[in-house]
């Protein structure tokens, strides 16, 4: 974006770069990206005290197995990604070039064991109906009011909130990994250089984030049976 | 300095024709600008043109009202009534009001204020406001096309269930599209709330402590913590409800097991603190103009800026004072009405500070100091009728009646559009470098003083006495018809003054007489010592603070050595 001196047009604003004030920025922004969560998790408590039995029925239907792996997974990302940045501000190149491609690794691979979660669910007729599939009477999933299985409330909200929650967040880890790879090319390509080593801290922050949001969702989703 | 030397140099060299980017052809050389200035001044362009567009529905909806249906009078259908004060309250709330002070005056005088060449991360700010244009198109064309009935506060189970209007053979989800719209506009506040705290903390020039920036910048600041902590929540929200209406899951839909009650919680999580957004940085505006046509220091300036605070923090926590009659537990009530007994107090801090700054004083009757005095006029009466819907008997009696309409609207727009326009006809001079026609300013402000009050003076006594909001009509008898055809008549003068105003505005920008002077009112705050208008970087030279904002009498023994001294 620092285009020098074309007549008429200043770039004084992209030369300044204040490493204290981005990231004083960023963390704000994580903060209303837990506040978005938090909304979640207040709707979440409130079904969960109103309809505790179908909660439990239904969340014992979720793999523990695959969300420990998952959970695994995301958090050794986790922990590649601290290094990428450690080896960043060493100015290691290779070494931090390296890391954040086993971070993006990770990344694909939790986004392919929910791929294959979600599709399980879908065969079980478990899936989200558009309401204007139903009103044509296509699909019968459970999760259709009126459908002669009907699940009962609670199970359908837990259903609900299951494939929004997690869908936001694999969302993240979408963003996650598209701002990774952009790091990844700038890096590979010199452009992003020791001295700036604070923006890959702040995509660091970022999946750190998403990291942690899932340490609430597992338990919440898959534990509480 | 000269006036002749500097009329030469603005000529040259102000941010009307210095670019930021590569494009310097109209109308992309401002779309893609990163300059705070130009982008303050785009969200004013958008901004008033909204205003007006309400301001003319509104005028519709009280014509509707005129006399009752009973008499064959129908200028609305009333299957689309409902239409008509939803396009009204969401134009007016989502696009006018709540970005409002903070968007077009915050983005022009914040970093004038402190001081800085622009604010912290102005690619994020040019963002924000293409945020907020792609959500105002898609909320304007989700409304136009679909007719929506929610009222702007999409309540459930009737914003889950209405029913969308098909157009060319296809049904059009308009309270999906408005609820969209509202999340990207959130999104637009977040990011400009951010980089608002951010370029507080880190970009105030040399000697500007914390307790010498201006009033106006301490409001925003406060409003800037709300705008990032309640945004997300109600942002995410919305999208369950947009979820909702397009998928069969019921979180709010009490059919499917959800709970519309806790759609209000959040909703209201948000949108009390919101209208701290919009009344605070008006708050700060008012508090820069009084101290300037007074031309002495204003009273109690800590207790003012700490003030603001407080209301950013009370704010948060009387949201329930919006569901009172909702069936929630006494114990409850009672808390949420006695927190909001606890708001009226940094308010009336502030009243009494700007009273006791106006007393005594020689004082300029300019028209942006009437409307700043109306101001604080109107927004006392919307405070103490708030009262009222404080306490618990008495907001049982006058809930969902046209005394809550007539309440907000002497807060929002006596209040929040009243400072707005002060702090508009203010800076005017600044910011365009010219001078608007004082005598129809003067005439735009008796007519919107006197109009506004023949509004909404009849719509409380028509709620005290049990007139139910939000119906197309009403019962005709004598009390009714009587002040519903003078709130009718009122309007008229009101919207006359609004068009008088818009006109005066534009007209000014236009054609008004080029001025040069750096200080015309002769305030002694930072801002005003930059060129007018001011060039890119707002400053020839980095700025060195060593004095308060309002310390009027160090301002005029500057003001002295300058003309003794010449310059130097």
């Amino acid at each position: 974006m620092s285009s020098q001196t074309t007549s008429g047009a200043v770039t004084e604003h992209s030369e300044h770069y204040d490493e204290v004030g981005t990231r004083l920025g960023f963390w704000l922004f994580l903060f209303t990206e837990l506040f978005l969560f938090g909304a979640f998790f207040i709707v979440y408590l409130v079904y969960r005290t109103t309809y505790l039995p179908d909660f439990q029925t239904a969340s014992n239907q979720l793999s523990t197995v695959i969300g420990t792996t998952n959970t695994i997974i995301l958090l050794f990302s986790s922990l590649t990604v601290v290094l990428a940045i450690h080896y960043m501000r060493k100015g290691i190149k290779k070494m931090a070039l390296t890391f954040l491609s086993i971070t993006i690794l990770c990344g694909l691979a939790f986004l392919v064991i929910k791929s294959f979660e979600w599709g399980g669910k879908f065969d079980h007729n478990l899936f989200l109906q558009l309401r204007g599939n139903i009103e044509q009477g296509l699909g019968s999933p459970l999760l259709t009011p009126g459908s002669s299985e009907m699940l009962p409330m609670g199970q359908v909200l837990f259903f609900g909130l299951y494939f929004i929650m997690t869908g936001t967040h694999a969302l993240h880890i979408i963003i996650g990994l598209i701002w990774m790879s952009v790091l990844w090319v700038w890096i590979y390509q010199g452009k992003l250089k020791t001295d700036r080593a604070g923006i890959l801290e702040n995509g660091g922050l970022y999946w750190h984030l998403v990291d942690l949001i899932w340490i609430y969702l597992f338990p919440l989703f898959y534990l509480i049976a | 300095m000269s006036k002749k030397k500097a009329s030469q140099a603005t000529e040259s060299n102000n941010f009307f024709n210095q670019h930021t980017g590569k494009w310097t052809t109209f109308p992309m050389s401002w779309l893609t600008s990163t300059d705070h200035k130009r982008i303050g001044l785009m969200y004013g362009y958008s901004m008033f043109f909204f205003f007006g567009l309400a301001a003319l529905i509104g005028l519709i909806i009280k014509l509707q009202k005129m006399y009752p249906a009973s008499s064959g009078w129908e200028i609305i259908p009333p299957s689309l009534y409902g239409s008509f004060f939803t396009l009204h309250g969401v134009i007016m709330i989502f696009l006018f009001i709540l970005p409002g002070a903070s968007a077009v005056l915050g983005n022009f005088l914040l970093p004038l204020q402190l001081g800085a060449k622009d604010v912290a991360f102005p690619r994020v700010n040019l963002l924000s406001f293409w945020l907020y244009l792609g959500g105002a198109i898609l909320a304007v064309v989700g409304i136009l096309l679909g007719a929506a009935d929610t009222g702007w506060t999409f309540t459930p189970p009737y914003s889950v269930t209405t029913k969308t209007i098909s157009i060319f053979g296809f049904s059009f989800d308009s309270v999906s599209w408005m609820l969209v719209a509202a999340f990207i506009l959130g999104w637009g506040t977040i990011l400009t709330g951010i980089n608002f705290i951010v370029t507080i903390h880190r970009m105030r020039c040399k000697g500007m402590t914390l307790f010498r920036m201006p009033l106006f910048s301490w409001t925003l600041y406060a409003t800037s913590w709300i705008q990032v902590l309640a945004t997300p929540v109600v942002g995410i929200t919305l999208l369950m409800l947009a979820i909702e209406r397009v998928m069969p899951v019921g979180f709010f839909d009490p059919a499917k097991g959800g709970d519309p009650i806790l759609y209000q919680h959040l909703f209201w999580i948000y949108s009390h603190p919101a209208v701290y957004i919009m009344i605070l940085p008006t708050m700060g505006l008012v508090s820069e103009i009084l101290p300037t046509y007074c031309q002495r220091p204003i009273f109690g300036y800590k207790s003012i800026a700490l003030s603001s605070c407080a209301l950013a923090i009370f704010g948060y926590f009387i949201w329930a004072h919006h569901m009172f009659t909702t069936g929630m537990s006494d114990f409850a009530n009672a808390v949420f009405s006695l927190l909001t007994f606890l708001v009226a107090i940094p308010t009336a801090i502030k009243v009494f500070n700007w009273s006791a700054t106006l007393y005594k004083a020689s004082i300029s009757f300019q028209p942006a100091l009437l409307f700043a005095i109306a101001y604080v006029f109107n927004f006392m009466i919307g405070g103490l009728t708030g009262m009222f819907l404080g306490s618990l008997s008495t907001s049982i009696h006058l809930h969902d009646t046209e005394f809550i309409v007539a309440h907000f609207h002497y807060t929002m727009f006596g209040g929040a559009a009243f400072g707005l326009i002060a702090g508009t006809l203010h800076y005017f001079p600044k910011m365009f470098g010219r001078i608007y026609s004082k005598g129809s300013a003067y005439a735009a402000f008796v007519l919107m003083f006197v109009g506004f009050h023949a509004t909404y003076v009849p719509m409380f006594i028509m709620g005290m006495n049990g007139l139910p909001r939000r119906y197309h009509t009403y019962p005709d008898i004598p009390l009714f018809s009587n002040m519903q055809f003078a709130s009718t008549i009122g309007s008229w003068i009101l919207v006359s003054g609004i068009m008088l105003l818009l006109f005066t505005l534009v007209r000014g920008i236009l054609k008004g007489e080029v001025t040069t002077e750096r200080n015309p009112w002769n305030s002694s705050t930072l801002e005003w010592q930059t060129a007018t208008p001011p060039t890119l970087f707002n400053f020839e030279q980095d700025m060195e603070v060593t004095r308060d904002p309002y310390d009027y009498p160090a301002f005029r023994l500057e003001q002295k050595k300058s003309k003794a001294g010449g310059k130097k």
